[in-house]
């Protein structure tokens, strides 16, 4: 997984409620063995059908952070809509709030998710929508910094901040942790008996 | 081989131990949490340990790919099992898949439980949707935890398991190790009171609560579901519950088991006999959440004046009883509103005209949802002497290979044939059209599935979701119709 320390990007709103996977990376486009590939087809139905899409404007071309509403990544497991984002080149995603799942793969691949008050992130999709909105993420000081200085923590989990900032992944992890002796019970009550 | 030098584990010392005794009530969740974490650090997740998990093609080739990578073997093979449901035809000869990318995923997926020693359910030998062929095998059991990369994993719960989606690197950590890196989740009780309706069934039960608490309204929460209605319901109806539990952003949802969870399993080809039998009936009792434990939310749900519900919307929240209109935007709560709107315009429906009577294209019972052998009974009570009307396609399709011999022993696909719907081979289908099975853009659908996203049946097509039942009533009347009227046959 890659390390992410700071970023600082354009930001492009997708102002949506409830962005659920299949709008992410629809579902014909799921049949591929490989992890890359996917960025052509973020949002592909959107884009196709709306020609203001915000990721199909020029001037949102190199924004490398989104900025959406509530419950982002909504539905499916698939782990497919986190590499179509990354592949689309968005390594960071500031929202109201987002589904689990999603949030959960999205740390397993080092696209860092933000939530910031519903206040907040009305203003910043306010701002990307009207003029070049420039911010920086430092994730060791869980901080967001606008372009005209304005500053923002945003809370993160300790654990996985530390697992982010230098690219760790959960497998070495649980590996180091039955290398370390810690053994996996043998009888367990779901075990088949 | 590792990835990085340093060991992860900065210190072992702050290890909780698992194995004290609980003195204060515990939920159904807790018990079954805390006899899987193995460890935790202070400030961690838990090393959670998995009993089960099950594989499909579209979410496991990039999870195998990563233990070549590393160099690691599968931990144990036997706690695995392998189908083939999501990109895979419909159509009798379906052996032979058309589309390169799809055939390529399913033949990697054969390859990888070839190479890892993992059992595989494949075409002809008890292939289905993975959460069909689970509990019908009796493999899924109270007290499992079992994951999948699959969202609808939480049908799994109406064994009294703890059951869940994962993504395919959480796919690939389990390969791997037998386990994951969890957080403990929240706990949140939804009681439905009251007893259905004739015509109303699980489907709405779920729809019902969707619509009342949002498509986020449980995130971060596991539900566990009581109520005298729960209680009464069949496991079909369960797994239906539970399966829609995600639509709601719950982890999981689950039922604590009874002599109905007891006797389902009873006799199913994986679940234990003789003494194994005993011994698991025995562990099995203690599942079920003391009185006065603690849940961090409740929720209570009035079945007596349910309706058959339907989607109007293009997500499972916008929901209401068949005899009721079309939300006027405007009156919607602010949050609700831009995102209702939107959806009015997909679907091409004006607010405040009755979702009853709008004309449906198309028409599916299926999917991981309603794909089981009950949900066949109720289309074929009700298409019995009846014809599908002539404008609407239906699709019916069995959600396992045994759904579908259960079907043919019971003469079903003869009653749906003569009635002018195509009883079709085993998948998802037209749940999420990955493979060919799509509703074309702009026709409208009734479907027994789990979402009607924006295109999630196809490119621009309209879902509206529904009970199997409502959903041949409508079939039949080629518009949406509540199934009341035509349940006298059952």
């Amino acid at each position: 997984m890659e390390r992410f320390t700071t970023l600082r990007s354009k930001v492009v709103p997708l102002p949506i409620k409830d962005v659920d996977t299949d709008m992410i990376i629809p579902a014909q486009f799921l049949t591929s063995i490989s992890r890359e590939g996917y960025g052509q087809n973020v949002f592909r139905r959107l884009r196709d059908t709306d020609p203001n899409f915000p990721l199909s404007q020029e001037r949102y071309k190199q924004a490398s952070i989104l900025v959406a509403d509530s419950n982002f990544g909504c539905g499916s497991s698939r782990e497919h809509a986190v590499w179509a984002l990354l592949g689309a080149g968005i390594k960071a995603i500031i929202a109201k709030s987002f589904a689990d799942i999603f949030y959960s793969n999205s740390a397993k691949n080092g696209l860092l998710l933000i939530v910031l008050p519903a206040q907040t992130v009305d203003a910043m999709i306010e701002e990307s929508t009207q003029r070049e909105f420039v911010v920086t993420i430092d994730l060791e000081d869980q901080t967001v910094t606008t372009d005209k200085g304005k500053l923002y923590s945003f809370d993160y989990d300790p654990f996985r901040k530390h697992c982010l900032l230098n690219g760790l992944d959960d497998i070495d992890y649980i590996l180091a942790f039955q290398k370390s002796g810690a053994k996996v019970p043998e009888q367990r009550q779901g075990d088949r008996l | 081989m590792r990835a990085h030098k340093s060991n992860p584990l900065t210190s072992l010392a702050g290890v909780k131990s698992t194995s004290g005794r609980f003195s204060s009530p515990r939920s159904i969740v807790e018990k079954i949490w805390d006899s899987h974490v193995i460890a935790q650090l202070d400030g961690h997740p838990a090393v959670f340990a998995i009993d089960l998990m099950l594989l499909h093609e579209v979410t496991s080739a990039q999870a195998f790919k990563t233990l070549e990578e590393k160099g690691l073997k599968v931990f144990r093979p036997d706690r695995l099992l392998a189908t083939i449901d999501h990109s895979i035809p419909t159509r009798a000869n379906r052996q032979e898949i058309y589309d390169e990318a799809a055939r390529a995923q399913v033949e990697a997926l054969r390859q990888n439980c070839l190479r890892h020693e993992i059992e595989l359910l494949d075409f002809n030998g008890g292939q289905g949707i993975v959460h069909v062929v689970g509990p019908e095998l009796g493999l899924t059991q109270p007290g499992m935890t079992i994951v999948c990369g699959d969202s609808h994993t939480s049908t799994h719960g109406a064994f009294g398991a703890l059951a869940f989606g994962v993504g395919t690197s959480e796919v690939g950590h389990v390969l791997a190790t037998g386990c994951l890196l969890q957080e403990k989740p929240k706990s949140m009780r939804v009681e439905f009171r009251g007893r259905f309706r004739k015509g109303v069934y699980a489907k709405d039960a779920i729809l019902r609560l969707i619509a009342e608490i949002g498509v986020g309204g449980a995130n971060g929460h596991v539900i566990e579901y009581i109520g005298e209605a729960v209680c009464a319901m069949s496991m079909e109806e369960r797994m239906t519950l539970c399966n829609m539990s995600i639509e709601c952003g719950a982890r999981a949802g689950l039922i604590a088991p009874d002599q109905v969870t007891y006797d389902y399993l009873s006799g199913r080809p994986r679940a234990p006999v003789g003494q194994a039998w005993q011994r698991a009936l025995e562990a099995w009792q203690y599942l079920s959440s003391d009185a006065g434990c603690h849940f961090d939310r409740q929720v209570t749900i009035d079945l007596d004046r349910l309706q058959p519900m339907v989607t109007w919307g293009t997500n499972p929240g916008q929901a209401l009883g068949i005899d009721q209109e079309i939300p006027e935007t405007a009156q919607l709560p602010d949050d609700q509103r831009s995102v209702a709107d939107r959806a009015l315009e997909y679907v091409k429906l004006e607010a405040g005209v009755p979702i009853s009577g709008t004309p449906v294209d198309w028409a599916f019972v299926g999917s991981c949802t309603n794909g089981r052998i009950e949900d066949l009974r109720i289309a074929a009570g009700i298409l019995t002497g009846r014809k599908v009307h002539p404008d609407v396609t239906f699709y019916i399709v069995p959600g396992s290979e045994a759904v579908m011999e259960q079907a043919r022993r019971e003469n079903l696909p003869a009653v749906f044939e003569a009635a002018g719907a195509q009883f079709r081979m085993p998948g998802c289908s037209m749940c999420l059209a990955m493979n060919d099975d799509r509703v074309p853009a702009g026709k409208r659908c009734i479907s027994s599935s789990n979402r009607n996203f924006m295109g999630r049946q196809g490119p621009g097509s309209i879902t509206h979701l529904a009970s199997p039942a409502t959903v041949a009533a409508s079939a039949i009347a080629g518009r949406i119709t509540s199934p009341e009227g035509y349940l006298q046959t059952v």
